[in-house]
């Protein structure tokens, strides 16, 4: 069967916490083929850290489970999905309040939904208490117009020596 | 992460060399929290010139180090703070308490 999407890929690893490197890094290789900016590749690592984040420390808290990554391209659109089947959030909008947090002894910040929120361009939370969570994310990489009209000069350039 | 104390300025910098995540912050925050204790400076700077990645974590570990400085009577200050990092520290009020006392040169700028 054919994706309607452009390319797309699965990556699954056990919760552990030097995973959260491998995932982010993985997804920014992912994310290279629509050719972001520093500051937007920047943006999607530190989103992908803080849900996988969250997938490892309050998913499957001290548990072993596995954190499920997918990530796909749609047009100039990356769409990153992560999964955990660990415990679920009780409440999706305490937990996406700015500084809360459900462990404060970790020096957890609470700021990890604000900075998903405020990084991509898309982010929607599905949580079921007992079955787990799935963070969707979306970023928009927006596309540099003055290519085209630097090609467009360097054609008039190459069309006046002639 | 690196240290050095100037005794005469009680002056304790710590410079950090990791990329500043969940995993991470727990190693940094230790190491710091040895250095502080052990020689109780009246200021601390936390100089992120070698940080290349940061995420919420980050924002957690200097709130932790800036209230054991506070308790001990010293003040916590930034320093080398690059643009994906100040978004992240801006965003959660942190440089209201621990002030940038100077921002990183970005290359190409």
């Amino acid at each position: 069967m054919k994706s309607i999407y452009e390319n797309e890929m699965k990556l699954e690893f056990i919760s552990k916490s030097n995973n959260e490197a491998f995932a982010r890094i993985s997804v920014a290789a992912f994310a290279a083929q629509l050719d972001p900016t520093i500051e937007e590749l920047a943006d999607i690592k530190t989103a992908v850290s803080e849900a996988v984040t969250n997938a490892i420390i309050h998913g499957y808290e001290d548990k072993e489970g596995i954190v499920k990554l997918v990530c796909k391209i749609i047009g100039n659109s990356i769409i990153i999905e992560i999964s955990d089947t660990g415990n679920g959030i009780e409440n999706v909008e305490m937990a996406k309040r700015p500084l809360y947090t459900s462990k404060p002894n970790l020096e957890r910040s609470g700021m990890g939904f604000t900075i998903m929120e405020n990084f991509m361009d898309e982010m929607n939370v599905e949580s079921i208490v007992g079955l787990g969570t799935k963070i969707t994310m979306k970023k928009v990489i927006k596309k540099e117009e003055v290519e085209e009209e630097t090609i467009t000069e360097v054609l008039n350039q190459i069309n006046g020596m002639n | 992460m690196n240290s050095k104390y100037i005794p005469e300025d009680k002056l304790l910098i710590l410079e950090i060399t990791e990329e500043i995540d969940h995993h991470q912050a727990e190693k940094i925050r230790r190491k710091a929290d040895d250095e502080i204790t052990r020689f109780m400076p009246r200021k601390v700077v936390l100089d992120f010139n070698n940080v290349t990645f940061m995420d919420s974590a980050g924002i957690g570990m200097v709130l932790g180090r800036y209230k054991i400085i506070n308790m001990l009577g010293g003040s916590l200050e930034m320093e080398n703070v690059g643009l994906p990092l100040r978004k992240i520290f801006d965003m959660s009020g942190v440089t209201k308490i621990c002030p940038i006392r100077n921002q990183k040169i970005e290359k190409g700028s």
